[in-house]
């Protein structure tokens, strides 16, 4: 099945909640990456039917389908919040679509009820009714209940926001796994960029209603073709910098400055931004090249494994900046206390002043230019 | 400020409890000092709002005692504990201004005007509220609301602890930050008791001095983030904190030596009075695994069966024997799946017997 | 959130529409009719315009009645809305008594109501009646609702919050049930007492609630006819003659169509206006 949104928009009030797009959607994982109100839900409204596009049009195999319901669409869709029929057991809720398409002999009914639940590890609760399972167990009935009909569009909204962390890490793995075996067109959105990299598939990154890039994963969150995009696909926050390249060096202020990278080399002289990942800046130099940056530390976070901090630099001339470095590890700092952060100037992007990326770090492999570590 | 002391303290909603599973907080003892933040974290279902709530008053503990300064209050009712309570969605007065709100608990208690007006605007300014104090607290954003919550505990002078149930859980993710700094400065400059219950390992690690890790109803660990995450005490608190969590593999004691199949780990079994039979786990977090392509000494040979790109770092996923484990490595190793060798360093290696860490036993005395 | 357009809905809701056309619109079309016009025999009308409409608003007894049904509404509200949130308080917040309870209170709305208007007619009456009876000749007080206007007055009054307290009391039942515990915990961490309680919270959390109830029986008892009309007949005199009575007299009692015919449609605006009122500030309440 092939799905084709030609130069869709959709207009709410006045308000465009999705500026003009167009893309095409083959089987395969497709994860819709953007913060909140950027337009994830329309989008996928807007695919499965539930609303109309203002503008455009919606293929399935050369099919126009634009102005045909859901409900004569073969879609299946979950929700963020658990969405089940309350007064029906769990196999009711599973077996539920199976029975409006009118199909199956009971036999083969239960055979498939058995088999989605089995997937979603849920089929030892089979009797039960949603308001006797846990927040996790409901959420697998909702998506048994979808991937039960075999649907070849299957959308889902979020599916796991309302989850703890844990249960979030267990299903994505377990999604993933099941997804991959589908020959459905699979549509995930979520806001967390690890969410995204974890699936793996398709990447279409969305902010404020616009498509900002689609394309493979990796792809997209090595090479981002604008600063938007880069800031999107990055938690904590993309450490964005003013700088000034002038003489074959880089001024980020008044106290820090760094000669030009082989990646930099060929960039005319100007403003630009300097993009720097949290897991990029770190407290110890790993090689000389790295520059030095000192700074306040103005807060630490603890996520388990790792560390953020967040600091500010400021030099005597008014030159500030605020940077992030996401270290490994647990470490503590003492309040307000100063530290030397550090960057690698080989791993830096560099977007010009409309936020187009002019030089992206060189990955292995690819950049002869990359220099070895001392 | 106060010291709480649990004094064989137990809650069950069973008549005559008897196995561990009837209780909905085990029993225990623990003392919180006076001045600290501590973070109750846990799944749902742990236990831990419910410890909240015997501490705060709401509910009274079928079996012990809640001591506050020595003094026993477990009769007592909230209102007379001292103690101000800070909730999951934030509860202030519609109908009055934010001053008002503020006020309130100073005027229940027949404090003078001038006092309560110094004392709402000492609390205003430290909230960032100032602005906002003559504006009704109805129209105004949950964060704000949420300001306002901890600003009534704050304002009044007999306050011993503050207890927070999930109190960032209707907040915008982007706001979260700034509340928490807040907490902590809040912290650092009243140094009153903290006690703060989330599911949440990141609020928890990043508020608190001391985390007390809770599991089925039981404390599994008390100790800072960086306890425990290097030491866990206890398989849960591996599997919970960090992510992915720690890897757990089944071991046995071999010729006199730990292994996790017939692969001997470079530990001195010496040392764990182990008898032969035990079913052993080690635990070892995939921030300390070591990737090789080549054989090393002490190494383990393995089958990488999965390599998985997260743009910051990779996950690998190999076999050893039957068993699978996770690997963080750096981004920029080349790693093809295939034969491989994997460095478990020996003291990153936690042993685990009935889930409980071999090495030490830690008192929940903090 | 914009559903896909079916139009086929529009066909579903065709018997209501030719159903409410024939017992609303066109009868409603009639009573304009009449009201612009002096119909004195088949094939004799004349148009007199808004002569009708003239004469009723300079009607004197039309004003009484007026006057008198909104002190009646107000009276009937100042001691419906406290007294239903005394009993809502009071019931027990769950368990088979709070059913008990509710099962109980709900019992005077379920009784048709020119049954009401019976009950309270034998009840109030001085040879056997229970309460008349009472009142006469136990505790002494002359009481006789069919000659004294007061008496009368009283009677339909009580009759009026007799029959419709419950409903106020069920409306802020449920509105009290849906304030979250931590309210109530909250404030008593804060020292608050009852009556603080009372005032900062469940006053303010019921105030939607309070406007939906304030606004159906402001409406309900503004229309009101059977109770009072059962009751008393609109006497003695004029004394519980509220304003439909007083329409219903003319327009069927004295055949007086083309006043009958204004005045309706003067009472069929007020109201309308009124309800439009409610409902725009019940709208904004809802949005703050």
């Amino acid at each position: 099945m092939r799905l084709l949104l030609d130069s869709v928009t959709r207009v709410v009030n006045g308000q465009s909640h999705l500026y003009a797009m167009s893309l095409t959607l083959k089987p395969g994982l497709n994860v819709l990456l953007g913060p909140t109100q950027a337009g994830k839900t329309s989008l996928m409204r807007l695919i499965a039917g539930l609303d109309r596009p203002t503008t455009g049009r919606v293929l399935v195999d050369e099919n126009d389908v634009t102005g045909l319901p859901v409900q004569q669409r073969n879609v299946a869709f979950v929700y963020q919040q658990f969405i089940n029929y309350p007064s029906m057991t769990v196999f009711e809720n599973i077996a539920s679509p199976l029975r409006v398409q009118k199909r199956f002999g009971p036999d083969e009914l239960k055979q498939r009820v058995h088999s989605a639940a089995a997937m979603m590890r849920i089929d030892h609760l089979l009797d039960r009714l949603p308001a006797a399972l846990s927040g996790g167990q409901q959420q697998r009935t909702a998506i048994a209940r979808a991937l039960v009909k075999q649907a070849p569009l299957l959308l889902l909204d979020e599916p796991l926001v309302n989850l703890d962390y844990k249960l979030r890490e267990e299903l994505r793995t377990e999604l993933g796994q099941i997804f991959a075996e589908r020959d459905a067109i699979v549509i995930y959105s979520t806001t967390e960029p690890l969410e995204a990299l974890m699936m793996g598939g398709n990447t279409l990154v969305l902010d404020k209603g616009e498509l900002l890039q689609m394309g493979p994963t990796l792809s997209v969150y090595h090479n981002p073709v604008v600063q938007r995009v880069a800031e999107v696909f990055s938690d904590p926050p993309l450490n964005v910098i003013s700088a000034i390249f002038e003489g074959g060096r880089v001024l980020l202020s008044g106290a820090v400055a760094f000669p030009l990278s082989p990646h930099m080399a060929a960039l005319p002289g100007g403003l630009y931004h300097i993009g720097a990942r949290p897991t990029h800046v770190a407290l110890h130099a790993k090689s000389t090249r790295d520059i030095q940056v000192p700074a306040w530390i103005e807060l630490v976070e603890i996520n388990g494994s790792e560390t953020i901090v967040h600091a500010d630099h400021r030099d005597g001339s008014g030159g500030e900046f605020h940077l992030v470095a996401q270290l490994r590890g647990v470490h503590t700092f003492g309040y307000d206390q100063q530290t030397t952060l550090y960057l690698d100037p080989q791993r830096l992007f560099v977007f010009d002043q409309t936020g187009t990326l002019v030089a992206a770090p060189a990955r292995n492999g690819n950049d002869a230019q990359r220099q070895e570590d001392a | 400020m106060a010291e709480v002391l649990l004094r064989g303290l137990a809650h069950s909603y069973k008549p005559n409890p008897g196995k561990p599973a009837d209780y909905a907080v085990r029993p225990l003892e623990m003392t919180w000092e006076d001045g600290g933040a501590y973070a109750l974290l846990g799944p749902s279902g742990c236990g831990k709002t419910t410890l909240l709530n015997i501490i705060s008053g709401l509910i009274k503990p079928t079996q012990g005692n809640v001591l506050f300064d020595g003094k026993d209050v477990t009769e007592l009712p909230t209102e007379k504990r001292n103690i101000a309570q800070v909730f999951q969605f934030p509860v202030i007065y519609d109908t009055m201004t934010v001053f008002d709100n503020l006020a309130f608990p100073l005027r229940n208690r027949d404090v003078q005007p001038a006092d309560v007006g110094r004392r709402v605007q000492e609390i205003a300014e430290l909230l960032e509220l100032t602005a906002d104090l003559k504006r009704r607290a109805s129209g105004l954003s949950a964060d704000i609301k949420q300001k306002i919550s901890l600003g009534r505990g704050l304002v009044r002078s007999d306050v011993a602890a503050i207890l927070f149930d999930e109190p960032l859980t209707v907040i915008d993710p982007h706001l979260k930050l700034v509340l928490r700094s807040k907490l902590k400065q809040i912290h650092r400059q009243f140094n009153l008791t903290l006690i703060y219950v989330t599911h949440d390992q990141t609020e928890a690690l990043t508020f608190a001095d001391q985390v007390v890790v809770m599991f089925e109803g039981g404390v599994v660990q008390v100790g800072t983030p960086q306890q425990l995450f290097e030491t866990p005490a206890h398989t849960f608190v591996g599997y919970f904190i960090g992510s992915p969590g720690m890897n757990l593999l089944s071991a046995r004691l071999l010729a006199g030596r730990v292994c996790i199949g017939d692969i001997p780990l470079p530990i001195d079994p010496g040392s764990l009075h182990l008898v032969p039979g035990d079913e052993l786990v080690v635990g070892i977090r995939p921030e300390f695994v070591r990737y090789s392509a080549v054989a090393t000494p002490d190494a383990l040979p393995v089958q990488i069966v999965r390599v998985e790109d997260l743009g910051n770092y990779q996950i690998v996923t190999a076999k050893v024997g039957e068993q699978l484990v996770k690997a963080k490595i750096d981004e920029d190793a080349q790693i093809k799946t295939g034969e491989a060798w994997l460095h478990f360093p020996a003291e990153r290696l936690g042993l685990y017997l009935n889930g409980k860490a071999l090495s030490s036993a830690q008192p929940v005395v903090i | 959130m914009q559903k896909i357009q079916d139009h086929r809905a529009w066909l579903l809701v065709l018997p209501v529409v030719i159903s409410v056309a024939f017992s609303a619109i066109i009868p409603l079309i009639t009573v304009v009719n009449y009201s612009v016009q002096d119909i004195l025999g088949p094939g004799q009308r004349v148009w007199v315009a808004n002569e009708w409409f003239i004469n009723t608003m300079r009607d004197k007894d039309l004003h009484s009645a007026f006057l008198r049904n909104l002190l009646f509404s107000l009276e009937v509200l100042l001691l419906e809305i406290p007294l239903g949130i005394a009993v809502a308080l009071a019931l027990p917040a769950s368990g088979w008594k709070a059913s008990l309870c509710l099962v109980l209170i709900a019992l005077p709305l379920l009784i048709p109501w020119n049954v009401v208007g019976t009950i309270w007619q034998i009840f109030g009456r001085a040879d056997i009646g229970l309460g008349g009876y009472f009142i006469n000749n136990i505790l002494g007080i002359s009481y006789n609702y069919t000659l004294e206007a007061r008496d009368a007055w009283i009677t339909v009054v009580i009759m009026d919050v007799w029959h419709w307290t419950p409903l106020v009391a069920l409306l802020c039942y449920a509105g009290l049930r849906a304030i979250p515990d931590a309210f109530y915990q909250a404030a008593r961490i804060d020292g608050a007492k009852a009556w603080s309680i009372f005032w900062y919270i469940q006053l303010p959390k019921l105030r939607g609630v309070l406007l939906i109830a304030v606004l159906l029986r402001f409406m309900d008892s503004f229309m009101i006819y059977t109770e009072p009309f059962v009751l008393t007949g609109g006497g003695p005199g004029t004394a519980t003659t509220f304003l439909s009575i007083y329409l219903t007299n003319i327009a069927i009692g004295q055949f007086d169509l083309g006043n009958g015919a204004a005045f309706s449609l003067i009472y069929f605006l007020f109201i309308q206006i009124f309800c439009f009122l409610f409902y725009t500030v019940i709208l904004r309440a809802g949005r703050n």
